[in-house]
Protein backbone atom coordinates (compact mmCIF):
# COMPACT_ATOMS: atom_id res chain seq x y z
CA UNK A 1 0.00 0.00 0.00
CA UNK A 2 3.00 2.19 0.53
CA UNK A 3 3.94 2.25 -2.99
CA UNK A 4 0.72 3.90 -3.75
CA UNK A 5 0.03 6.02 -1.09
CA UNK A 6 2.25 8.92 -2.43
CA UNK A 7 0.34 8.97 -5.60
CA UNK A 8 -3.22 9.83 -6.91
CA UNK A 9 -3.47 7.20 -8.46
CA UNK A 10 -6.07 7.88 -10.58
CA UNK A 11 -3.60 10.10 -12.44
CA UNK A 12 -1.57 7.15 -13.18
CA UNK A 13 -4.29 4.63 -14.42
CA UNK A 14 -2.38 3.98 -17.81
CA UNK A 15 0.09 2.73 -15.96
CA UNK A 16 -1.50 0.29 -13.96
CA UNK A 17 -2.38 -3.20 -14.85
CA UNK A 18 -5.09 -5.30 -12.71
CA UNK A 19 -5.46 -9.04 -12.37
CA UNK A 20 -8.79 -10.09 -13.93
CA UNK A 21 -8.99 -12.97 -12.11
CA UNK A 22 -7.93 -11.68 -8.60
CA UNK A 23 -8.30 -8.21 -8.79
CA UNK A 24 -4.19 -7.73 -7.58
CA UNK A 25 -2.85 -4.20 -8.80
CA UNK A 26 0.78 -3.80 -10.61
CA UNK A 27 2.53 -1.30 -12.34
CA UNK A 28 2.42 -2.19 -15.42
CA UNK A 29 6.65 -3.04 -16.80
CA UNK A 30 5.80 -4.20 -20.10
CA UNK A 31 7.61 -7.80 -20.80
CA UNK A 32 9.93 -8.52 -23.80
CA UNK A 33 8.64 -10.29 -26.83
CA UNK A 34 9.26 -13.89 -25.67
CA UNK A 35 8.85 -12.83 -21.93
CA UNK A 36 5.37 -12.98 -19.80
CA UNK A 37 4.14 -10.68 -17.20
CA UNK A 38 2.40 -12.82 -14.51
CA UNK A 39 0.10 -12.38 -11.34
CA UNK A 40 2.26 -12.92 -8.69
CA UNK A 41 -0.40 -14.03 -6.36
CA UNK A 42 -2.68 -16.03 -8.44
CA UNK A 43 0.02 -16.56 -11.06
CA UNK A 44 -2.65 -15.49 -13.82
CA UNK A 45 -0.76 -14.80 -17.68
CA UNK A 46 -1.30 -11.05 -18.16
CA UNK A 47 1.02 -10.33 -20.87
CA UNK A 48 3.04 -12.29 -23.16
CA UNK A 49 3.64 -10.62 -26.32
CA UNK A 50 5.63 -12.46 -29.11
CA UNK A 51 7.28 -11.39 -32.16
CA UNK A 52 5.30 -11.16 -35.15
CA UNK A 53 2.47 -12.69 -33.11
CA UNK A 54 -0.14 -10.46 -35.48
CA UNK A 55 1.21 -12.39 -38.74
CA UNK A 56 1.14 -15.57 -37.38
CA UNK A 57 -1.64 -15.48 -36.25
CA UNK A 58 -3.81 -14.26 -39.33
CA UNK A 59 -1.78 -17.04 -41.08
CA UNK A 60 -3.10 -19.56 -39.11
CA UNK A 61 -6.37 -17.99 -39.44
CA UNK A 62 -6.74 -17.83 -42.83
CA UNK A 63 -5.59 -21.62 -42.98
CA UNK A 64 -8.29 -22.42 -40.46
CA UNK A 65 -10.79 -20.39 -42.50
CA UNK A 66 -10.48 -22.45 -45.74
CA UNK A 67 -10.51 -25.85 -43.76
CA UNK A 68 -13.65 -24.78 -41.82
CA UNK A 69 -15.39 -24.60 -44.85
CA UNK A 70 -13.71 -28.03 -46.56
CA UNK A 71 -14.55 -29.76 -43.49
CA UNK A 72 -18.18 -28.76 -43.03
CA UNK A 73 -18.58 -29.85 -46.74
CA UNK A 74 -17.13 -32.69 -47.61
CA UNK A 75 -17.81 -36.10 -46.92
CA UNK A 76 -16.28 -37.01 -43.34
CA UNK A 77 -17.05 -40.23 -42.64
CA UNK A 78 -18.19 -43.37 -44.54
CA UNK A 79 -19.83 -46.60 -43.06
CA UNK A 80 -20.75 -49.78 -44.55
CA UNK A 81 -22.70 -52.60 -43.26
CA UNK A 82 -23.06 -55.79 -45.47
CA UNK A 83 -23.72 -53.25 -48.83
CA UNK A 84 -25.40 -50.53 -46.85
CA UNK A 85 -23.23 -47.56 -47.24
CA UNK A 86 -23.42 -43.78 -45.80
CA UNK A 87 -21.63 -40.76 -45.88
CA UNK A 88 -21.84 -37.85 -43.67
CA UNK A 89 -20.28 -34.72 -43.50
CA UNK A 90 -20.16 -32.41 -40.20
CA UNK A 91 -22.70 -30.76 -40.64
CA UNK A 92 -25.19 -34.09 -41.08
CA UNK A 93 -23.86 -34.67 -37.81
CA UNK A 94 -24.61 -31.42 -36.12
CA UNK A 95 -28.24 -31.60 -37.30
CA UNK A 96 -28.84 -35.20 -36.68
CA UNK A 97 -30.82 -34.17 -33.80
CA UNK A 98 -33.81 -33.47 -35.81
CA UNK A 99 -37.88 -33.31 -34.95
CA UNK A 100 -39.98 -31.31 -32.24
CA UNK A 101 -37.25 -29.82 -29.65
CA UNK A 102 -34.62 -32.03 -30.52
CA UNK A 103 -34.03 -29.32 -33.37
CA UNK A 104 -32.80 -26.91 -30.63
CA UNK A 105 -30.04 -29.45 -30.37
CA UNK A 106 -29.03 -29.68 -34.12
CA UNK A 107 -28.87 -26.08 -33.65
CA UNK A 108 -26.62 -26.02 -30.59
CA UNK A 109 -24.59 -28.18 -32.25
CA UNK A 110 -23.67 -26.80 -35.78
CA UNK A 111 -23.15 -23.48 -33.48
CA UNK A 112 -20.79 -25.48 -31.27
CA UNK A 113 -18.45 -26.87 -33.90
CA UNK A 114 -18.53 -25.07 -36.96
CA UNK A 115 -19.89 -21.22 -36.79
CA UNK A 116 -18.46 -20.28 -33.63
CA UNK A 117 -15.23 -21.07 -34.75
CA UNK A 118 -16.10 -19.85 -38.11
CA UNK A 119 -17.42 -16.65 -36.45
CA UNK A 120 -14.32 -16.40 -34.39
CA UNK A 121 -11.86 -16.75 -37.16
CA UNK A 122 -13.78 -13.75 -39.35
CA UNK A 123 -13.65 -11.65 -36.09
CA UNK A 124 -9.93 -12.30 -35.26
CA UNK A 125 -8.95 -11.38 -39.26
CA UNK A 126 -11.48 -8.29 -39.05
CA UNK A 127 -9.26 -6.94 -36.41
CA UNK A 128 -5.73 -8.04 -36.63
CA UNK A 129 -5.44 -7.00 -40.64
CA UNK A 130 -5.43 -3.46 -40.14
CA UNK A 131 -3.09 -3.56 -36.90
CA UNK A 132 -0.70 -5.80 -38.52
CA UNK A 133 -0.65 -3.56 -41.29
CA UNK A 134 -0.40 -0.43 -39.42
CA UNK A 135 -3.52 1.05 -40.87
CA UNK A 136 -6.24 2.77 -38.15
CA UNK A 137 -8.25 0.04 -36.85
CA UNK A 138 -11.31 -1.36 -38.65
CA UNK A 139 -14.65 0.05 -37.33
CA UNK A 140 -16.71 -1.81 -34.65
CA UNK A 141 -13.14 -3.38 -34.19
CA UNK A 142 -13.07 -3.35 -30.58
CA UNK A 143 -17.01 -4.54 -30.38
CA UNK A 144 -15.91 -7.52 -32.67
CA UNK A 145 -12.85 -8.46 -30.60
CA UNK A 146 -14.79 -8.09 -27.66
CA UNK A 147 -17.79 -10.38 -29.33
CA UNK A 148 -14.91 -12.95 -30.46
CA UNK A 149 -13.15 -13.11 -26.49
CA UNK A 150 -16.23 -13.81 -25.50
CA UNK A 151 -17.18 -16.79 -27.83
CA UNK A 152 -13.71 -18.28 -26.66
CA UNK A 153 -15.50 -20.63 -24.22
CA UNK A 154 -17.99 -22.02 -27.00
CA UNK A 155 -15.90 -22.86 -29.78
CA UNK A 156 -15.86 -26.80 -29.92
CA UNK A 157 -14.05 -28.21 -32.64
CA UNK A 158 -11.55 -30.35 -29.99
CA UNK A 159 -13.87 -31.51 -28.23
CA UNK A 160 -16.01 -32.73 -31.30
CA UNK A 161 -12.45 -34.34 -32.54
CA UNK A 162 -12.45 -36.53 -29.35
CA UNK A 163 -16.25 -37.30 -29.88
CA UNK A 164 -15.14 -39.06 -32.91
CA UNK A 165 -12.34 -40.95 -31.77
CA UNK A 166 -15.10 -42.38 -29.19
CA UNK A 167 -18.08 -42.73 -31.97
CA UNK A 168 -15.73 -45.22 -34.13
CA UNK A 169 -14.69 -47.26 -31.92
CA UNK A 170 -18.25 -47.51 -30.82
CA UNK A 171 -19.53 -48.22 -34.31
CA UNK A 172 -16.00 -50.50 -34.99
CA UNK A 173 -17.75 -53.96 -34.30
CA UNK A 174 -20.80 -52.89 -36.16
CA UNK A 175 -19.31 -51.81 -39.63
CA UNK A 176 -16.46 -50.93 -41.65
CA UNK A 177 -15.81 -47.27 -41.54
CA UNK A 178 -14.21 -45.19 -43.82
CA UNK A 179 -12.42 -41.69 -43.26
CA UNK A 180 -13.24 -38.29 -46.06
CA UNK A 181 -11.15 -36.35 -47.03
CA UNK A 182 -12.95 -33.87 -44.12
CA UNK A 183 -11.93 -36.09 -41.40
CA UNK A 184 -8.14 -34.98 -42.15
CA UNK A 185 -9.13 -31.86 -42.64
CA UNK A 186 -10.70 -31.65 -38.98
CA UNK A 187 -7.85 -32.84 -37.42
CA UNK A 188 -5.42 -30.09 -38.94
CA UNK A 189 -7.89 -27.78 -37.84
CA UNK A 190 -7.99 -28.59 -34.48
CA UNK A 191 -4.43 -28.49 -34.07
CA UNK A 192 -4.20 -24.88 -35.78
CA UNK A 193 -7.34 -23.37 -33.84
CA UNK A 194 -5.32 -24.63 -30.25
CA UNK A 195 -2.17 -22.84 -31.66
CA UNK A 196 -3.53 -19.69 -32.71
CA UNK A 197 -5.14 -19.04 -29.30
CA UNK A 198 -1.61 -19.66 -27.69
CA UNK A 199 -0.19 -17.41 -29.64
CA UNK A 200 -2.89 -14.58 -29.03
CA UNK A 201 -1.71 -11.85 -26.51
CA UNK A 202 -5.10 -10.34 -25.89
CA UNK A 203 -3.49 -7.12 -23.86
CA UNK A 204 -1.43 -6.67 -26.83
CA UNK A 205 -4.36 -6.16 -29.08
CA UNK A 206 -6.26 -4.02 -26.84
CA UNK A 207 -3.53 -1.80 -26.59
CA UNK A 208 -2.68 -1.87 -30.18
CA UNK A 209 -6.46 -0.94 -30.49
CA UNK A 210 -6.23 1.72 -27.89
CA UNK A 211 -2.64 3.52 -28.84
CA UNK A 212 -3.07 3.06 -32.91
CA UNK A 213 0.11 3.81 -35.22
CA UNK A 214 -1.05 7.09 -37.18
CA UNK A 215 2.02 6.85 -38.94
CA UNK B 1 6.47 -6.42 -13.67
CA UNK B 2 6.86 -4.22 -10.33
CA UNK B 3 4.24 -5.77 -7.53
CA UNK B 4 2.25 -3.87 -5.22
CA UNK B 5 3.77 -3.58 -1.44
CA UNK B 6 5.92 -6.37 -0.45
CA UNK B 7 5.72 -9.66 -1.58
CA UNK B 8 3.26 -11.16 0.15
CA UNK B 9 1.04 -8.50 0.29
CA UNK B 10 -1.21 -7.42 -2.66
CA UNK B 11 -3.55 -4.12 -2.71
CA UNK B 12 -6.69 -4.95 -4.51
CA UNK B 13 -7.89 -2.46 -6.92
CA UNK B 14 -10.94 -1.78 -5.16
CA UNK B 15 -9.15 -0.97 -2.05
CA UNK B 16 -7.48 1.80 -3.96
CA UNK B 17 -10.34 3.20 -4.96
CA UNK B 18 -9.94 1.91 -8.80
CA UNK B 19 -12.16 -0.40 -10.62
CA UNK B 20 -10.60 -2.94 -13.32
CA UNK B 21 -12.06 -4.05 -16.66
CA UNK B 22 -11.87 -7.93 -16.42
CA UNK B 23 -11.78 -8.11 -20.04
CA UNK B 24 -8.66 -5.99 -20.95
CA UNK B 25 -7.26 -5.13 -17.16
CA UNK B 26 -7.29 -1.71 -17.44
CA UNK B 27 -8.10 0.48 -14.44
CA UNK B 28 -10.57 2.83 -14.24
CA UNK B 29 -11.92 5.15 -11.23
CA UNK B 30 -14.24 3.52 -9.34
CA UNK B 31 -17.61 5.99 -10.16
CA UNK B 32 -16.70 4.20 -14.08
CA UNK B 33 -18.95 2.03 -15.45
CA UNK B 34 -18.13 1.39 -18.43
CA UNK B 35 -14.40 0.36 -19.87
CA UNK B 36 -13.74 3.21 -22.30
CA UNK B 37 -10.60 0.77 -24.22
CA UNK B 38 -12.97 -1.84 -24.73
CA UNK B 39 -16.68 -1.16 -24.07
CA UNK B 40 -16.96 -4.10 -21.41
CA UNK B 41 -18.98 -3.23 -18.69
CA UNK B 42 -17.46 -2.42 -15.22
CA UNK B 43 -18.50 -3.67 -11.92
CA UNK B 44 -16.12 -3.70 -8.54
CA UNK B 45 -17.61 -6.40 -6.89
CA UNK B 46 -21.42 -8.24 -8.75
CA UNK B 47 -23.40 -8.32 -5.72
CA UNK B 48 -25.30 -10.73 -7.45
CA UNK B 49 -22.68 -12.82 -8.98
CA UNK B 50 -23.48 -15.63 -6.54
CA UNK B 51 -27.13 -15.35 -6.85
CA UNK B 52 -26.57 -16.19 -10.54
CA UNK B 53 -24.09 -18.76 -9.88
CA UNK B 54 -26.86 -21.13 -7.15
CA UNK B 55 -29.69 -19.80 -10.13
CA UNK B 56 -27.47 -21.66 -12.96
CA UNK B 57 -26.53 -24.71 -10.87
CA UNK B 58 -29.57 -25.37 -9.76
CA UNK B 59 -31.15 -25.24 -13.65
CA UNK B 60 -28.34 -28.01 -13.96
CA UNK B 61 -28.51 -30.10 -11.67
CA UNK B 62 -32.34 -29.93 -12.17
CA UNK B 63 -31.62 -30.75 -16.31
CA UNK B 64 -28.79 -33.61 -15.22
CA UNK B 65 -31.65 -36.01 -13.38
CA UNK B 66 -33.61 -36.53 -16.58
CA UNK B 67 -30.28 -36.89 -18.52
CA UNK B 68 -29.82 -39.85 -16.92
CA UNK B 69 -33.13 -41.64 -16.37
CA UNK B 70 -34.06 -41.10 -19.90
CA UNK B 71 -32.48 -42.79 -22.78
CA UNK B 72 -29.55 -41.50 -24.47
CA UNK B 73 -29.49 -43.64 -27.56
CA UNK B 74 -31.95 -45.59 -29.21
CA UNK B 75 -30.43 -48.75 -31.45
CA UNK B 76 -32.65 -50.29 -33.42
CA UNK B 77 -31.11 -53.73 -35.31
CA UNK B 78 -32.76 -56.20 -37.40
CA UNK B 79 -34.91 -57.93 -34.66
CA UNK B 80 -34.48 -56.02 -31.62
CA UNK B 81 -34.65 -51.98 -30.15
CA UNK B 82 -32.37 -50.53 -27.62
CA UNK B 83 -32.49 -47.93 -25.36
CA UNK B 84 -29.68 -47.32 -23.52
CA UNK B 85 -29.25 -44.60 -20.30
CA UNK B 86 -25.61 -43.14 -20.47
CA UNK B 87 -24.50 -45.49 -17.79
CA UNK B 88 -26.30 -48.68 -18.99
CA UNK B 89 -24.63 -47.43 -22.71
CA UNK B 90 -21.30 -47.31 -20.63
CA UNK B 91 -21.38 -50.41 -19.09
CA UNK B 92 -22.47 -52.52 -22.47
CA UNK B 93 -19.56 -51.11 -23.99
CA UNK B 94 -17.53 -52.73 -20.86
CA UNK B 95 -18.92 -55.72 -21.50
CA UNK B 96 -17.74 -56.00 -25.40
CA UNK B 97 -14.76 -55.22 -24.30
CA UNK B 98 -13.95 -51.74 -25.30
CA UNK B 99 -13.16 -50.88 -21.43
CA UNK B 100 -11.32 -47.43 -22.57
CA UNK B 101 -13.79 -46.09 -24.18
CA UNK B 102 -16.05 -47.07 -21.60
CA UNK B 103 -14.02 -45.29 -18.82
CA UNK B 104 -14.07 -42.38 -21.29
CA UNK B 105 -17.92 -42.20 -21.18
CA UNK B 106 -18.29 -42.46 -17.50
CA UNK B 107 -15.88 -40.01 -17.06
CA UNK B 108 -16.97 -37.41 -19.31
CA UNK B 109 -20.78 -37.69 -18.23
CA UNK B 110 -20.93 -38.69 -14.86
CA UNK B 111 -17.53 -38.10 -13.35
CA UNK B 112 -16.52 -34.38 -14.50
CA UNK B 113 -20.14 -33.28 -14.13
CA UNK B 114 -20.60 -34.65 -10.81
CA UNK B 115 -17.07 -33.48 -9.64
CA UNK B 116 -18.45 -29.86 -11.56
CA UNK B 117 -21.35 -29.70 -9.49
CA UNK B 118 -19.58 -30.26 -6.13
CA UNK B 119 -16.63 -28.18 -7.32
CA UNK B 120 -18.94 -24.94 -7.68
CA UNK B 121 -20.59 -25.17 -5.37
CA UNK B 122 -17.47 -25.42 -2.74
CA UNK B 123 -15.97 -22.44 -4.43
CA UNK B 124 -19.50 -20.25 -3.69
CA UNK B 125 -20.03 -21.65 -0.56
CA UNK B 126 -16.21 -20.93 0.73
CA UNK B 127 -16.62 -17.51 -0.29
CA UNK B 128 -18.84 -16.51 2.22
CA UNK B 129 -17.49 -19.02 5.30
CA UNK B 130 -13.96 -19.37 6.34
CA UNK B 131 -11.91 -22.15 4.41
CA UNK B 132 -9.05 -23.48 5.75
CA UNK B 133 -7.93 -24.55 1.60
CA UNK B 134 -5.85 -21.99 0.47
CA UNK B 135 -6.98 -19.66 -2.24
CA UNK B 136 -4.37 -20.19 -5.24
CA UNK B 137 -5.99 -24.07 -4.50
CA UNK B 138 -8.93 -22.61 -4.63
CA UNK B 139 -8.22 -20.27 -7.83
CA UNK B 140 -6.87 -23.42 -9.19
CA UNK B 141 -9.98 -25.64 -8.85
CA UNK B 142 -12.05 -22.51 -10.43
CA UNK B 143 -9.43 -22.86 -13.23
CA UNK B 144 -10.13 -26.49 -13.53
CA UNK B 145 -13.59 -26.27 -13.48
CA UNK B 146 -13.53 -23.23 -16.36
CA UNK B 147 -11.13 -25.15 -18.47
CA UNK B 148 -12.70 -29.21 -18.27
CA UNK B 149 -16.35 -27.94 -17.77
CA UNK B 150 -16.58 -27.80 -22.11
CA UNK B 151 -15.46 -31.30 -22.13
CA UNK B 152 -18.76 -32.89 -20.74
CA UNK B 153 -20.07 -32.11 -24.60
CA UNK B 154 -18.45 -35.50 -25.74
CA UNK B 155 -21.08 -37.40 -25.08
CA UNK B 156 -23.42 -34.96 -27.38
CA UNK B 157 -21.06 -35.24 -30.01
CA UNK B 158 -20.95 -38.89 -29.89
CA UNK B 159 -24.42 -39.49 -29.94
CA UNK B 160 -24.48 -36.71 -33.01
CA UNK B 161 -22.24 -38.46 -34.87
CA UNK B 162 -23.61 -42.10 -34.62
CA UNK B 163 -26.95 -41.02 -34.94
CA UNK B 164 -26.40 -39.04 -38.81
CA UNK B 165 -23.44 -42.44 -39.55
CA UNK B 166 -25.36 -44.91 -38.51
CA UNK B 167 -28.49 -45.59 -41.05
CA UNK B 168 -28.29 -48.52 -42.41
CA UNK B 169 -31.71 -48.97 -43.40
CA UNK B 170 -32.92 -51.94 -41.96
CA UNK B 171 -29.91 -53.29 -40.58
CA UNK B 172 -29.61 -51.21 -38.02
CA UNK B 173 -30.41 -47.16 -37.20
CA UNK B 174 -29.04 -45.55 -34.38
CA UNK B 175 -31.33 -42.28 -33.12
CA UNK B 176 -30.77 -40.04 -30.17
CA UNK B 177 -33.05 -40.37 -26.93
CA UNK B 178 -34.51 -37.44 -25.00
CA UNK B 179 -31.69 -37.92 -22.67
CA UNK B 180 -29.69 -35.67 -24.71
CA UNK B 181 -31.33 -32.59 -25.14
CA UNK B 182 -31.48 -32.71 -21.07
CA UNK B 183 -27.14 -33.56 -20.87
CA UNK B 184 -26.22 -30.64 -23.80
CA UNK B 185 -28.75 -28.48 -21.01
CA UNK B 186 -27.14 -29.15 -18.10
CA UNK B 187 -23.98 -28.90 -19.41
CA UNK B 188 -24.49 -25.61 -21.19
CA UNK B 189 -26.30 -24.07 -17.49
CA UNK B 190 -22.91 -25.56 -15.47
CA UNK B 191 -20.80 -23.83 -17.78
CA UNK B 192 -22.77 -20.04 -17.54
CA UNK B 193 -22.45 -21.03 -13.76
CA UNK B 194 -19.35 -21.05 -13.43
CA UNK B 195 -18.36 -17.99 -16.06
CA UNK B 196 -21.42 -16.31 -13.31
CA UNK B 197 -18.72 -16.92 -10.44
CA UNK B 198 -16.20 -14.16 -9.90
CA UNK B 199 -13.36 -15.35 -8.63
CA UNK B 200 -12.24 -11.76 -7.11
CA UNK B 201 -14.48 -13.15 -4.46
CA UNK B 202 -11.96 -16.00 -3.35
CA UNK B 203 -9.26 -13.34 -3.40
CA UNK B 204 -10.87 -10.70 -1.20
CA UNK B 205 -10.88 -12.57 2.66
CA UNK B 206 -6.83 -11.90 1.98
CA UNK B 207 -7.57 -8.23 1.77
CA UNK B 208 -9.69 -8.01 4.71
CA UNK B 209 -6.88 -10.54 6.96
CA UNK B 210 -4.36 -7.88 5.68
CA UNK B 211 -6.43 -4.64 7.10
CA UNK B 212 -6.69 -6.41 10.11
CA UNK B 213 -2.90 -7.01 10.33
CA UNK B 214 -2.28 -3.13 9.58
CA UNK B 215 -5.52 -2.37 12.53
CA UNK B 216 -2.95 -4.04 14.81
Amino acid sequence: MKDFAAFDVTTMLDDLIVCPQCDAVYRMNKPKNGERAVCQRCHKVLIAPRRNAGLHIIAVAFAVLFLIIGAAVFPFLTIDAAGNKNAVSILDAALAFSGGPMIFLSLATAGLIIFVPLMRVLLTLYVLVPIVLDRPAARFAIRAFRLSESLRPWSMAEIFAIGCAVALVKVAGLATVGFGPAFWMFGILVVLVIAQDSFMCKWSVWYRLEHPKNS
Amino acid sequence: MVSSGTSKEFISARDLGLVACRRCTKAWPISATVCARCGHKLQSRDPLSLQRVWALWLMGAICYIPANIYPMLRTQTLFQVDESTIIAGAVELAHHGSLGIAVIILFASVVIPLAKFWAVAYLAISVKTPSSVSMQRRQMLFEIVEYIGRWSMIDIFVVAILSALVQLKTLATINPGPASIFFALSVIFTMLSAQAFDSRLIWDAQAKKGDKKSDE
